[in-house]
């Protein structure tokens, strides 16, 4: 307020103007500009690592593009057209979808019962709430690599506790659809459930407490409670998990690329190949750049598409109150 | 600063220079000269990076290059074999970093799977020839030294080794077995062929039910592939105008169908080699042989280690000579120090050197002086119990072939022996392996 009205005190006195008139740009720029400037260090890091890689993977995917002293050559849309052909990309996207469903659903679902368990009043709460978040400082490498050994099929864990349950045939984890499904969505749970469970707990401790006592007096029990109070209450924090695992979960790369020994035909008839890996098979392995550019694009709208049908499905989540 | 250390540079190649001619003393006398005076700064010392691939001792360099930095204290080497796989980790790495202009060794090494893709972008490589390389041409057999040169005849990259073969197997589970251990009664079992070899390993499960014949397909269908591609015209997925002929090639065929065989009467550990399951196997006797190169001397004695030093042996293989493998050295342009690497490339592949890789790890030499010493010719192996690999390997190195191989070979060859593997641990039924197995080389070399 004060400073808008310093300019136009000084109208009535002209000769003043002049020797003001840098303080007040400077002024106006403070308020107009200090702004975008505060906020630029973002946007112009998302330029230059959202925004150039989103175009310029665009221009490379409707190009003939060749990596390792290639030619590009412009194609047009060949390379989609190719793509939405290729029996291995669909089998790419099957694997991923498949994988995601296997591994969200029930991570997500652990984590609310794993969050509302933490939100009651236990002994050593911090170290419990704590606790949840340590596979998620443990890196992905090595909690691949990990479970890789204990999915081992010669000598691994797995096998060995279905041994002692007198199961006699030891299970190829690699080698199914199934099978390796299960044991990539046991990594990324392992991983990801206690992160989201602190989200959960984080909204869950928003929630007064009178509706909880208020729902006690009228004589709800405990699960009465979570359907009606705290689950209505969170929902938009379950949409924003949502979100984020089904990018994480179509994105999917280190777990199974770790679990097919760095290899990234995800098994020997990619069973376990995600669109990621394929991503990177087609550009870094087979060195077809605009091609592998074009299955990128894909999985941008697959993503989008996703992110969609899973808001309107997550939206009706405790919904008739 | 930066004038200065242009200048070191300059001087260092002058030192180079003067020591290549034999004049090492003034060498050192130039170093110590007067400080302060810009013309005889002492020179900087130069690390050069040497990137190799392969399992235990690899290319086997460990002494050539400890004795590189003893009599170059100003030229370092810094050794790293940076993974396993050569087609699935290595080679892709390599050539994102020739492309990027950054990241490559000084020296790196290729295996013979990615020369076909290498000599087609001289862009990448530095000219060999200008360092004074190109007086080694007498030192090769003609196809080595030709496989080293660009698409327009520049030397871009010498040769390491060869991959003579042999069979390695485990003495003691042989005996297990109440079949002969040693290792010329070995050699005589199987001396009719394969199908002799298959029915030694119907004998050796008979007897022995925790451990299995061969560690996997891969290793026995790569050495009847280079075995039958001598048979036919020295080709096995490409022929010499980069068409695809993985389909129709009578040799992968054959070998397809070996394998097969093998797979289907139960022989193998159903391990895909390079792999951590495959290295534990080792360790765990899961398997009594394996198809061995030269070069697999040293991976099978730096897996297994020095528990089983003794318990391997080397018979010599059946179906006669083939041409698995061997590496080349070559030279980025990306590197700071061309001179000096090409230097340490010409020092790695000499007789010398060579001698020392094949005492370390058994890597056949490439050099034809280093194939004719006394040294190779009479050498035994003291972790296999002392096999004369001279005597098994000498004979078949001088006489073996080159095989062509095509520009994509490498991502064929990944792709076809992914449906072999997956053959023999059941994901792909035997009956649609080898449409399968055309398929995916069809599609990798697209």
């Amino acid at each position: 307020m004060s400073v808008n009205t310093q300019p136009r005190r000084a109208d009535p006195a002209p000769p003043e103007r002049r020797p003001r008139a840098p303080r007040l740009t400077w002024s106006r720029f403070d308020v107009k500009a200090a702004p975008y400037l505060l906020i630029s260090p973002y946007f112009l890091l998302f330029a230059v690592f959202g925004l150039f890689p989103l175009v310029f993977t665009l221009w490379v995917s409707l190009r003939d593009y060749g990596l390792a002293g290639g030619e590009a050559t412009y194609t047009g849309l060949d390379n989609y057209a190719a793509l939405l052909a290729d029996a291995d990309f669909w089998n790419a996207v099957v694997n991923t979808i498949g994988i995601f469903a296997l591994a969200t659903v029930p991570q997500l679902v652990l984590a609310l019962l794993l969050a509302n368990a933490l939100n009651k009043r236990l002994r050593g709460r911090l170290l419990l709430r704590l606790g949840v978040l340590v596979p998620l400082v443990t890196s992905v490498v090595a909690v691949a690599v990990v479970f890789t050994q204990l999915y081992g099929r010669d000598y691994g864990l797995v096998n060995w506790l279905l041994d002692l349950l007198g199961l006699d045939r030891h299970i190829d984890w690699q080698s199914t659809r199934w099978s390796s499904w299960t044991a990539i969505a046991t990594m990324v749970d392992w991983r990801w459930t206690g992160y989201n469970a602190i989200i959960y707990l984080a909204a869950m401790q928003t929630i007064p407490r009178q509706l909880y006592e208020a729902a006690a007096i009228d004589g709800a029990s405990g699960r009465r409670q979570f359907w009606s109070i705290t689950l209505p209450m969170i929902r938009p924090t379950v949409l924003f998990t949502v979100f984020v695992s089904t990018i994480g979960g179509l994105t999917l790369f280190a777990e199974p690329v770790m679990f097919a020994g760095n290899r990234m035909d995800g098994g020997t008839t990619g069973q376990f190949q995600t669109i990621a890996m394929y991503i990177v098979e087609q550009g870094f392995r087979n060195f077809d750049y605009g091609y592998a550019a074009a299955a990128a694009w894909l999985l941008f709208v697959l993503i989008l598409l996703g992110v969609g049908l899973n808001y309107t499905l997550a939206r009706r989540i405790g919904g008739s109150r | 600063m930066n004038h200065k250390a242009r200048r070191g540079g300059k001087l260092a190649a002058a030192m180079t220079m003067a020591a290549a001619l034999g004049v090492t003393a003034a060498c050192s006398s130039g170093g110590t000269a007067a400080e302060g005076t810009s013309s005889a700064a002492p020179a900087e010392k130069i690390t050069l990076t040497l990137q190799t691939f392969g399992g235990g001792t690899n290319f086997g360099y460990k002494a050539a290059v400890e004795k590189w930095n003893a009599e170059h204290p100003d030229v370092q080497v810094k050794y790293t074999n940076l993974t396993d796989s050569f087609e699935n980790v290595y080679w892709p790495q390599m050539l994102q970093w020739l492309q990027s202009g950054t990241g490559a060794g000084d020296v790196v090494g290729i295996d013979e799977g990615g020369m076909g893709l290498a000599k087609a972008r001289p862009q990448f490589f530095t000219d060999l020839g200008q360092y004074g390389l190109n007086s080694r041409k007498a030192d090769f057999p003609a196809w080595k030294w030709e496989n080293g040169l660009t698409a327009d005849g520049k030397l871009f990259a010498l040769g390491t080794d060869v991959g003579g073969m042999s069979i390695c197997y485990r003495a003691d589970l042989f005996e297990k077995a109440g079949l002969p251990a040693n290792r010329d009664e070995v050699s005589k079992l199987w001396s009719g062929g394969w199908d002799d070899f298959i029915k030694a390993g119907q004998n050796f499960q008979a007897k022995v039910k925790d451990a299995k014949f061969v560690d996997s397909v891969n290793t026995i269908y790569n050495v009847v592939l280079s075995q039958e591609s001598a048979k036919n015209g020295n080709v096995t997925y490409f022929d010499r105008d980069q068409k695809l002929i993985a389909g129709t090639n009578p040799a992968v065929r054959t070998a397809f169908d070996l394998t097969q065989k093998i797979s289907q009467a139960g022989l193998t550990a159903k391990l895909q080699n390079f792999t951590d399951p495959w290295n534990t196997g080792f360790v765990k006797s899961q398997f009594a042989t394996l198809g061995c190169p030269g070069w697999m001397l040293g991976v099978v004695s730096g897996t297994a280690g020095d528990a089983f030093k003794g318990k391997w042996d080397v018979a010599t293989v059946p179906g006669g000579g083939g041409n698995w493998g061997g590496s080349w050295l070559a030279v980025p342009k990306q590197s700071k120090h061309p001179k000096e690497a090409a230097e340490l490339a010409g020092y790695l592949t000499g007789p010398e050197a060579q001698l020392m890789a094949f005492k370390e790890g058994g890597n056949l030499p490439s050099t034809l002086a280093a194939q004719d010493d006394p040294a190779l010719q009479g050498a035994t192996n003291p972790y296999f119990g002392d096999a004369p690999i001279g005597k098994i390997f000498g004979p078949s190195i001088k006489s073996l072939q080159p095989t062509f191989l095509g520009e994509r070979h490498a991502q064929v060859k990944r792709e076809v022996e992914q449906v072999i593997t997956g053959m023999d641990q059941g994901s792909v039924p035997y009956a649609e392996a080898w449409d399968k197995f055309v398929a995916a080389g069809e599609k990798a070399a697209r």
